[in-house]
């Protein structure tokens, strides 16, 4: 095959992978829907429940009274009890199809990204729609490995939703065909730099949902009025708000050290190229405020009257910033990072 | 353990695990979460008894100040404004980018960029507000780290803290019964605490006994903290590295066209700027000589994709070398390296004046304003014999189309069919009243441009090897030939090697102290009065710790399956199995299966 012709097939399955997560965000929606229909039912089973995993050594039970600092199997919360046979024959398929085809699209979303690289005949991740292509790739593979052994649809929708929007605005407004580089990204920085930087991305926005989903239930733990209706019931049989604060932090300590790689790889970079490790070019300046933002959630977490709610505040501004950094910055802001592909009237 | 705690820090794990005995001795620092104050004056120095009240007011006031400097939430507050503080520098245009387009902007917008400029806004990261919210952070970060790091070296040789009487408030708990002898079950735990390797024990291990029975208490992951530190000391390490390389450096800049060459003097950059600390007698007289340029570009899409100069280098010594430039690829001469910043074209022209003298001869470098290289340039010639001075201001096209009758355009950038389009001026060029003059601009207040017989301004279009007449009799122009040139960026920071260690370090520190769990376990074996041993186990967590249970599990059932292996040595049957892994407390206590069966 051609290198077009690869690069077409690429494309094609990105389109597929595309339609494959719709499907998949379809089957989290209808699995959260179950699980919201069994939410009274469920409550009183999970105050039943201390006694329905005997002997387990290894696992752990949350005491309804826990202790500051405790961190359960999250997500246990809606999984036991007997009752509701139809629901949960319901849950259970549209967790299997969930499953599936989120499986599914990440074959099709892995080999898209491979037969970019084939076609370019280089990293796949030089510009906007590949910088969109695979970090997307990374959430997924975040939420498959979080989603192992945890009962979060909640989860789904939000990262499966963000997936398909993403790839396509990627596919209608970011595509450029596949090519090479201009000289200043002909480096194995771009495979080190570049890539990480995408990685945090991927492993932020899972945390972001996390964080959401927090301060969602949270809200209707303490009696919003917004959140207080049958449309949010589903709520409750998610997680205490500890515990997805516990995922979101995991998940975001591993995004800030990839982040904090990131900077420092970047300088590096920047040095070799430009001339200089640091300039204040906007890209530059936008790292360095999600930088900032993530470490002043690490100290809110350990301020008193700042954890919780006030800290998952944090998650959601950073993850908001690294979007701006992605999108504004990369087409409004003209600066040396200019690596969108995308010619913007300058 | 010694305890220092940045006020207004909220953490489990000092908390009810010092305050069931573990906090260390006399003379420890308070645990009440009141920093000492390390900086400011801590006793009253000064002479003079008379003056005590007053001095004791600006003291506590002091005081006061410097503990909500160093406190976490005025950190954090500040974090959350150096965020802040950073966006506006990339929403308006910086001067030290690109002081062009702070002046277009300052044009566009008179009232607001005047009322911005006042407050720095186009020079944001120098600004006095930028500069105080992080110097007041690095001033609070010293103040934290100091105490924080001089009580961590003293808590690296502490002992765990002491057993607490009651477990019932710990996040993992456990309990089981066995056959083992209490002093047993201590040694069984310690081994199993320690791990594989003697030498880097994962756990530190005390055992004591007690009056009840034997205890056990562990801890692991000093390193936690010791990360932490590491990690904000290297940020205050790199914020002294890169201020002293501010004061260090120097760069400068120089187009070096084909054929020519460049000596690493001041006065041989177009542009240079240093730091205060530089000095321009330390620079390396090197040179640098241009022997050729290779660009490539996508045949389809004309996107540049490969640029290299050839250069000689000629060192201080005489050493003579070939070398390459490419972008990402420095060079490295003089202690300094030479980076490949841009590069275009120059025609060679010869000007001659009204008395057909040579005006002007040489190369002119037009610097390109796109991807197809159209450039723009200018052609000053002030030495005319007769006659006024002479200005051109113009494009090079490397390959020209006329894509409507009189429209130029380049169509390529490499040089194929080269061609100038100039317009004339005439007059006083104005480089004679000794102000700098931008030698890529042509100052109009003293110029006349040159029109034709119907009014309209006159166009000159020349090739190479074509000569054309200049209008009003002005003289001549010859377009001898294109030449290559290259912008190259010289660079020395002698701090740069610090950098880079103290980022290596921040990114290492900080990974240490963030994956590194921080666990206590404490286990208490009393003998029964059936002559069995009572296990009961608890553990606690720095943060949060999915782990925490598990690591509290599987000590007891390496206890239990000792305990078991006794049972089996003894002759008795006995499944065996591990821990308990409930929370429920003491209380609740589920018995380990090590129970033999109508025994005793
Ligand atoms: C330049 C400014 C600062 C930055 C960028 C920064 C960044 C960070 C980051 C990223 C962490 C989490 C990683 C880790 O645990 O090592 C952290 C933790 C911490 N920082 Fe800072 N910090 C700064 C200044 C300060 C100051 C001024 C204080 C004291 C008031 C402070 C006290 C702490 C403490 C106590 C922790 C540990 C929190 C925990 O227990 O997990 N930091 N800092």
């Amino acid at each position: 095959m051609t290198p077009a012709e690869l690069g077409d097939l690429s494309t094609n399955l990105v389109w597929a992978a595309a339609t494959v997560y719709t499907v998949a965000l379809v089957a989290y929606t209808l699995d959260l829907a179950a699980l919201a229909e069994r939410v009274p039912r469920t409550r009183r089973a999970v105050a039943a429940r201390p006694a329905a995993r005997p002997g387990v050594a290894g696992g752990t039970l949350v005491a309804d009274r826990a202790p500051t600092g405790t961190v359960g199997t999250v997500g246990t919360g809606g999984t036991v009890g007997t009752a509701g046979a139809g629901e949960a024959r319901r849950r259970s398929r549209a967790r299997g199809i969930a499953r599936s085809t989120t499986a599914l699209g990440l074959v099709l979303h892995v080999l898209a990204v491979v037969l970019r690289g084939l076609a370019a005949q280089r990293t796949p991740w030089a510009n906007m729609y590949e910088f969109t292509l695979v970090g997307t790739l990374v959430a997924v593979v975040v939420l498959a490995v979080v989603l192992r052994g945890r009962d979060l649809p909640f989860l789904g929708v939000l990262v499966s939703g963000f997936t398909v929007l993403a790839l396509a605005l990627g596919l209608l407004v970011f595509y450029i065909r596949a090519d090479g580089v201009q000289p200043a990204l002909d480096s194995y920085w771009l495979v080190i730099h570049v890539g990480v930087a995408i990685t945090s991305t991927g492993v932020f926005m899972v945390a972001a949902a996390a964080s959401v989903l927090q301060l969602l239930r949270d809200s209707r733990d303490h009696g919003s009025a917004a959140l207080a209706g049958n449309r949010w019931r589903w709520l409750e049989a998610v997680p205490r708000p500890t515990e997805l604060e516990a995922l979101s932090f995991r998940l975001n300590a591993v995004g800030f050290v990839l982040w904090t790689f990131t900077l420092i790889a970047g300088a590096i970079w920047a040095e070799h190229a430009w001339g200089r490790y640091w300039g204040w070019d906007p890209k530059e300046v936008w790292t360095f405020v999600i930088w900032t933002v993530y470490a002043a959630y690490l100290h809110a977490r350990t301020t008193r009257g700042w954890g919780g709610r006030r800290a998952a505040w944090f998650v959601v501004v950073g993850f908001a910033c690294v979007i701006a950094n992605f999108t504004l910055v990369n087409l409004f802001f003209s600066g040396l990072h200019s690596y969108s592909g995308l010619s913007t009237g300058s | 353990m010694a305890t220092y705690r940045p006020e207004g820090i909220d953490d489990a794990f000092v908390g009810p695990g010092d305050a069931d005995g573990g906090s260390g001795g006399p003379g420890s620092p308070d645990t009440s979460g009141t920093p000492r104050d390390p900086g400011s004056p801590d006793t009253p120095g000064g002479p003079g008894d008379g003056v005590v009240l007053p001095r004791l007011g600006v003291l506590g006031w002091l005081r006061w100040t410097w503990r909500q400097l160093t406190s976490m939430r005025v950190a954090l507050l500040l974090l959350m404004l150096l965020a802040v503080a950073a966006v506006p520098g990339s929403v308006l245009p910086q001067r030290p980018q690109d002081p062009a387009r702070v002046a277009e902007y300052l044009a566009d917008n008179p009232t607001l960029g005047e009322w911005l400029d006042r407050l720095g806004a186009f020079d944001v990261y120098a600004s006095v507000w930028f500069s105080a919210i992080y110097l007041l952070l690095f001033v609070s970060l010293v103040g934290c780290i100091v105490p924080r790091t001089s009580v961590h070296l003293r808590g690296l040789r502490a002992r765990p803290p002491r057993t607490p009487r009651r477990f019932d408030r710990f996040p993992a708990q456990a309990a089981l019964e066995t056959t083992s002898s209490p002093e047993r079950v201590a040694q069984v735990a310690t081994d199993a605490l320690r791990g594989r390797w003697r030498r880097l024990p994962r756990f530190r291990v005390d055992v004591c006994p007690e009056a009840a029975g034997t205890t056990v208490a562990a801890e692991r992951g000093y390193l936690r903290e010791s990360g932490n530190l590491v990690f904000h000391l290297a940020l205050l390490g790199l914020l002294v590295s890169v201020g002293t390389g501010q004061f260090l450096h120097y760069r400068g800049q120089a187009i070096v066209l084909q054929g020519r060459g460049f000596a690493n003097a001041v006065v041989g950059y177009d542009t240079f700027e240093s730091g205060t600390g530089f000095d321009p007698a330390s620079l390396e007289p090197f040179s640098l000589t241009l022997d050729g340029f290779t660009a490539e570009f996508d045949p389809q899409t004309l996107a540049s994709r490969y640029f290299r100069a050839d250069v000689t280098v000629r060192e201080a010594d005489g050493s003579q070398r070939a070398d390459s430039i490419r972008v990402n690829h420095p060079l490295t001469a003089g202690g300094a390296k030479v980076y490949l910043q841009g590069n275009g074209y120059a025609p060679e022209v010869t000007v001659r004046d009204a008395a057909g003298e040579v005006a002007f001869a040489g190369p002119v470098p037009f610097l390109p304003q796109d991807e197809v290289y159209t450039s723009r340039g200018v052609i000053k010639v002030p030495d005319v014999s007769t006659g006024p001075q002479i200005g051109m201001v113009g494009f090079l096209l490397p390959t020209a189309l006329e894509s409507a009758p009189g429209l130029w355009r380049s169509v390529h950038p490499l040089p194929g069919d080269p061609l100038l389009v100039l317009s004339v001026w005439s007059g006083d060029l104005g480089l004679d009243d000794g102000v700098p003059q931008n030698v890529y601009q042509l100052d109009e207040a003293g110029l006349e441009q040159a029109v034709d017989a119907d009014g309209g301004t006159v166009t000159l279009y020349v090739r190479p090897g074509e000569t054309v007449t200049l209008p009003d009799g002005l003289g001549s122009l010859t377009y001898d030939s294109t030449l290559r040139f290259v912008a190259l960026d010289l660079r020395h920071d002698p701090t740069l090697p610090f950098v880079l260690v103290f980022s290596l370090l921040a990114l290492g520190g900080l990974a240490l102290s963030l994956f590194t769990p921080r666990r206590r376990v404490w286990l208490r074996a009393v003998p029964g009065p059936d002559g069995r041993t009572h296990v009961t186990g608890a553990a606690l967590a720095r943060g949060d710790d999915v782990g925490l249970q598990r690591e509290l599990d599987a000590v007891m059932a390496a206890v239990a399956q000792d305990g078991a292996a006794v049972d089996r040595s003894d002759g008795l049957a006995s499944p065996g199995t591990g821990g308990d892994s409930s929370t429920q407390g003491p209380d609740h206590t589920q018995h380990a299966a090590t129970r033999p069966r109508g025994a005793r």
